[in-house]
């Protein structure tokens, strides 16, 4: 109980995990409370695929293009060039395209929410919500986590085309690679024991993007100060936790795979 | 046993008893009892930082209370369930101190929010023809399509008392309704006060440094120091009191 730095940094960590615990819980409990506000969730939901397109396009295209050109010298050593487009596509669906997506959004989304209902907490938006009858637990927050958690995904399965595109622009080059061509050599090594597990972790990253964003904002501390704060750690803690949630999805697939063989 | 229940609601619209509240150690209310009746202006004095926000707040709810007792219309505020909280805040209008805006909406779907969300009204006739009436009572019917960031302070104080308005409350608790106005705007606010006082026979609690405000709203004044009511009477009682340091309040001005 001294005040020593090292326990006080375990006591806060502690804190906030039990306030985000009781936080989910929370949200879980309102999500199946009417009212059901499905038009403030369509508009998050496209509030956040156009924030976040055009840098996902850019990015993704790039990470297939790179990816592509920095692994063709290495293959075409072992003459095994027509396993470029395969081995492309495995580590961009498994690992790069859900990873490099959901960290734009940590970024993008996550800072976003973070500041966004930070600010209404601290002009007392998010009282006045309370006090006109309406639970801003459901308007706010289910809201804004239901969008993030399905969004994520159709983000990744957009930036994995886009990837696969910079991967075919790539192929080509040097030398010609039909497009079908291309894409029967990419899609021969994935299995679907690749895609779901792939699939199903993306979902998981962006529920912790927006539980945690919400999380900060609604509690922010007052002042401009604690709104820049809630913004920043809002990024910083859900990047975090995207990746150990993607350690620990790595591992599960691996099992699976072991048994599905 | 229901006559009883009829009777004290109707006398006292607002009962506080023996209120305590403590931040982190720090007692802000101490020991707060305050009886309103229905269609009554009660002002409430007070240093700045003294608990004179929290004391509303925990009237609606936003704030717990950590002990004592607080009833509205006859029902315990501090056991509803938050059925019964919504119900109540219906009721009890809230003018925030920063206005509370909604900053992302226009000034109309700030109007329309808690009309629509508690299904009271559906039909957008009706919606439309409400919000025009409550805009043209604060004076602002030209402000309809802006947002908030659009309008100069005072016009954000009223956009704010017309969201409490539309859903014409019985009680409205008003967090310094007049501050950083000038003297011109501060007075018609003031005016607009008394006006829903008679027009709607609300009951309010008027939160205000601006003497010029107390004096035409307040049916009785009560002054909050060190988590206590310290004074109570009617603006001139108080103004001549004997007391010295409930007078300095008033040599302010
Ligand atoms: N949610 C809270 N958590 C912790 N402390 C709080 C909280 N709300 C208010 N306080 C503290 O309670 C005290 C009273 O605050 P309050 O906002 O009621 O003051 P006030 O009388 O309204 O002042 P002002 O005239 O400046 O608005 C302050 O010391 C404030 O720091
Ligand atoms: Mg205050």
């Amino acid at each position: 109980m001294q005040n020593s730095s090292d326990s006080d940094g375990l006591n806060k960590f502690l804190i906030e995990l039990g306030g985000l615990s009781r936080f989910t819980v929370q949200f879980f409990r309102e999500l199946f409370r009417p009212p059901y506000e499905h038009k403030e969730f369509l508009k998050q939901a496209y509030q956040i695929g156009l924030s976040t397109l055009p840098l996902i396009s850019i990015t993704a295209f790039i990470m297939g293009l790179v990816l592509t050109l920095q692994s063709k010298p290495v293959m075409a050593e072992f003459g095994a060039e027509s396993w470029l487009p395969g081995m492309v596509s495995v580590s961009i669906v498994r690992e790069i395209g859900p990873v490099i997506t959901a960290l734009i959004c940590a970024g993008k989304i996550g800072s976003g929410i973070g500041a966004e209902l930070g600010s209404m907490r601290v002009t007392e938006q998010i009282d006045a919500m309370d006090v006109s009858g309406t639970n801003p637990m459901n308007y706010l927050v289910v809201t804004r986590v239901l969008a993030t958690t399905f969004m994520i995904p159709i983000l990744v399965f957009y930036a994995d085309a886009v990837s696969f595109y910079g991967s075919y622009l790539a192929v080509n080059l040097q030398g010609f690679t039909s497009f079908p061509l291309f894409m029967s050599l990419a899609f021969d090594p994935l299995h679907f024991y690749d895609l779901i597990p792939a699939t199903i972790k993306t979902f998981f990253f962006g529920f912790a993007i927006g539980i945690i964003g919400c999380y900060k904002g609604y509690y922010s501390e007052k002042g401009t100060e604690g709104v820049g704060r809630a913004a920043n750690s809002a990024v910083v803690i859900s990047s975090l936790v995207i990746f150990i949630m993607d350690l620990i999805a790595v591992q599960l697939a691996d099992l699976l795979n072991i048994f599905m063989r | 046993m229901i006559d009883i229940e009829q009777h004290t609601s109707d006398d006292y619209v607002i009962e506080i008893a023996n209120l305590k509240k403590t931040f982190n150690g720090k007692p802000v209310l101490k020991d707060i009892s305050l009886k309103i009746k229905r269609s009554e202006n009660v002002v409430v004095l007070g240093k700045s930082g003294i608990g004179k926000s929290v004391l509303i707040k925990c009237i609606v709810g936003l704030i717990q209370p950590d002990s004592g007792s607080l009833k509205v219309f006859g029902k315990d505020v501090l056991d509803m369930n938050s059925r019964d909280l919504n119900d109540l805040r219906t009721k009890v209008g809230f003018i925030f101190q920063g206005n509370a805006l909604y900053d992302s909406m226009t000034v109309r779907e700030n109007l329309e929010f808690p009309l629509r969300r508690n299904k009271i009204i559906k039909d957008t006739k009706l919606i439309n023809e409400l919000i025009l009436d409550v805009l043209d009572n604060v004076g602002l019917l030209e402000a309809i399509d802006k947002m908030p960031s659009e309008l100069s302070g005072g016009m954000k104080k009223r956009i704010g008392l017309a969201r409490t308005l539309i859903l014409k409350p019985e009680i409205i608790l008003y967090d310094e309704p007049t501050t950083g106005l000038d003297p011109l705007t501060s007075r018609e606010i003031s005016n607009l006060i008394v006006k829903i006082q008679k027009k709607y026979n609300a009951t309010s609690i008027i939160i205000t440094h601006d003497l010029n405000c107390a004096k035409i709203t307040s049916n009785r004044m009560l002054i909050l120091h060190d988590g206590i009511f310290k004074a109570k009477g009617s603006f001139d009682e108080l103004k001549n009191s004997d007391n010295k340091w409930v007078r300095s309040f008033f040599e302010m001005a």
